[in-house]
């Protein structure tokens, strides 16, 4: 207030508080995010419940529709999608054990949402890769 | 203060909240404690699946018409597409709040996801009953 350049009553001229974010000079950080993610991934996760339903109503109609579901999955687009789907799994699960801990209270402070959020980075990286490791080799094998 | 000894201890909303319907942010909190619910549920159920996925990887229809219906895969994938829908259909209530203004518009969209995850989970359900009785073939 004391360096107003105009003569305007206070009330009248723009405090120079922070605006809320822009998107386009927003500064991204781990949290938001993990955030936006665990959104994204639970939309792509009801997705993938639709192909979940599909291949089991495939499984208990016609062969043929059983292997046309088994067709697209072994396609480079099916592939893609698993690969997608079961990291999206990995990370809402890992972040969504996170979310329940802050709803008891706890971890809610900034360094535990910061190593809280890396444990779930790392932690659903490894499973994923555990996970089509362990499939590939049940595939091959 | 009578209003605490009124109701019971299992209640976590007043007399008045519940015949109201409504909560502080005109929502009841029966949203909130069932995608809570929801999810502790799918946490093992989740981890089922992956690794019943990698089992099945690649099996042909009738390893898969025979393992879907064995006891123990059926009875977990029904409990996972109740869990997963019921979970889907909360979710997605609170992103289409949050991003479908107008209140028409709002809730046209919110009773049409419920819709889908209701048909969802039924056709998966009677998908995998069908194959633990017998019925499909």
């Amino acid at each position: 207030m004391a360096d107003n350049k105009t003569s305007q009553p206070a009330a009248l001229t723009p405090a120079l508080r922070p605006l809320s974010p822009h998107l386009q000079i927003y500064r991204w950080q781990l949290t938001s995010v993990m955030s936006i993610l665990h959104r994204a991934s639970g939309i792509a996760l009801s997705a993938g419940g639709v192909l979940l339903v599909w291949w089991l109503v495939a499984a208990a109609s016609v062969p043929e529709a059983y292997n046309a579901v088994q067709n697209f999955l072994g396609s480079w687009l099916g592939v893609l999608l698993l690969l997608g789907w079961s990291a999206a799994l990995f990370y809402h699960l890992c972040n969504g054990i996170r979310h329940l801990v802050w709803d008891t209270g706890h971890a809610l402070d900034l360094r535990s949402t910061y190593v809280g959020g890396w444990a779930v980075v790392g932690a659903s990286t490894v499973l994923t890769a555990i996970a089509w490791v362990a499939g590939i080799w049940h595939w091959v094998g | 203060m009578s209003r605490a000894r009124t109701a019971p201890p299992s209640r976590l909303r007043s007399p008045l909240g519940r015949a109201r319907g409504l909560g502080s942010a005109k929502e009841g909190v029966e949203h909130w404690i069932a995608q809570r619910i929801t999810a502790v549920a799918l946490v093992p159920l989740a981890l089922w699946f992956v690794a019943a996925m990698i089992g099945v990887v690649g099996a042909d229809y009738d390893t898969m018409q025979d393992w879907v219906g064995r006891p123990l895969p059926a009875i977990v994938l029904v409990l996972l597409l109740i869990a997963t829908f019921y979970h889907a259909a909360l979710g997605l209530q609170v992103v289409i709040e949050d991003y479908v203004h107008g209140e028409l518009a709002r809730i046209g969209c919110v009773v049409v996801v419920r819709l889908v995850c209701v048909a969802l989970a039924i056709a998966g359900i009677v998908a995998v009953l069908s194959l633990a009785l017998g019925v499909a073939d």
